[in-house]
């Protein structure tokens, strides 16, 4: 079943929206650069926008969350890019020239539209998200799902982890958080 | 019809502990009139050089961040222009120069010569928008022009340059970003 057609009460797996935000914050992350992705537009976007700790800047195109969150780093203040995985492929360039080669800390939280969250990324029935984890791997971009309430124990480490050794993260988000 | 260079040179008689973000043959430009730490050339990705001043705008709202973007760099990030202005920076000082040519790729045309970015950029939002084909009135604006609060806009008008070197090693070199980042915690 795809994520972006689950309705909330179809899903029996809970992946909670305020325990990634709570993890976001933990991170010390204090800009989200996004594009509206539906995956996490309820669970996520929607209450960081509500938020007074967050500062959000909407962008026109997934790119410029790459640029932008590169001019923070050298001003030590932390950003997550929240964008659809169609978005993270769109920004293929900027990740490769900014985030690996100059090894920018440019940190990607990437819904997966139209995953099938009861399987892998790499055995989705979807062309597009089954090549998302090996684009990642060929890039060298260090990578993790998260797909339930017990994966949100990853991004706080994985954020700090790129900003300590100044690398790329990827946090790909395998189902739609929930609003709660 | 101005020249780059002449530009930059009157840019840089009001400038001192500015950012400046420059890429490919406006970096070149800047870059010869004198060695600065607070130089941001590492962009990455053309088109970028406007996405990432403005990063820089918003995570030190203390300083002034001017942007030297080419035409055909603009061009590749349009969008940056609405998102720009909605984050309104009031430190930001976008200037983008056209000369209505990929210089960097050959000096082929970009496809309008005559497009007009001034125009643009004020229906984005930008809080004040200038335009510039005459050195004289450029250097007697120039000032003013990076006092305003921002975010502001100005094309620079110019000639196509001369063939420039690009040493890309010389301008990419880390130890570049190293220094923006150790001059920025020190400013």
């Amino acid at each position: 079943m795809d994520a972006d057609l689950l309705e909330a009460g179809d899903d029996t797996i809970e992946l909670k929206g305020s325990s990634i935000i709570a993890a976001i914050k933990a991170s010390g992350v204090e800009f989200i650069l996004s594009v509206p992705d539906i995956v996490t537009s309820g669970g996520l976007l929607r209450p960081i926008a509500r938020d007074p700790a967050f500062k959000l800047i909407r962008v026109c195109k997934e790119d410029e969350c790459i640029g932008i969150a590169s001019g923070l780093s050298y001003c030590d203040k932390r950003a997550l890019t929240l964008i659809q995985y169609t978005g993270f492929l769109d920004s293929i360039n900027a990740i490769r020239g900014v985030a690996v080669e100059y090894r920018q800390p440019i940190c990607m939280m990437i819904g997966l539209l139209g995953h099938d969250p009861s399987t892998t990324p790499r055995n989705s029935p979807r062309y597009g998200v089954r090549i998302i984890e090996p684009v990642l791997d060929a890039m060298g971009v260090p990578h993790h799902l998260i797909n339930e309430d017990a994966d949100v124990a990853k991004i706080c480490p994985a954020i700090e982890d790129a900003y300590a050794a100044s690398h790329p993260v990827a946090l790909l988000i395998g189902r739609r958080p929930s609003t709660s | 019809m101005m020249k780059r260079d002449e530009c930059f040179r009157a840019l840089a008689r009001h400038l001192t502990d500015e950012v400046v973000v420059a890429t490919y043959s406006s970096a070149v430009d800047w870059l010869a009139l004198g060695e600065r730490a607070l130089n941001y050339f590492s962009v990455g990705a053309m088109g970028l050089d406007s996405s990432h001043a403005l990063g820089l705008a918003l995570g030190r709202p203390d300083k002034r961040i001017i942007c030297l973007q080419g035409d055909g760099s603009l061009l590749m990030n349009l969008g940056c222009l609405v998102t720009i202005a909605a984050a309104a920076p009031k430190n930001l000082v976008h200037l983008v120069v056209q000369n209505g040519t990929y210089e960097a790729n050959g000096s082929h045309p970009i496809p309008n010569t005559k497009v007009e970015f001034a125009a643009m950029a004020r229906a984005a939002g930008y809080a004040h928008v200038h335009e510039f084909s005459e050195l004289a009135n450029f250097e007697q604006q120039a000032a003013h022009v990076l006092k305003q609060d921002g975010p502001v806009f100005a094309t620079l008008h110019v000639e196509r340059s001369k063939p420039l070197t690009y040493d890309y090693a010389n301008l990419y070199d880390p130890a570049r970003r190293v220094a923006l980042k150790a001059a920025l915690r020190a400013s």
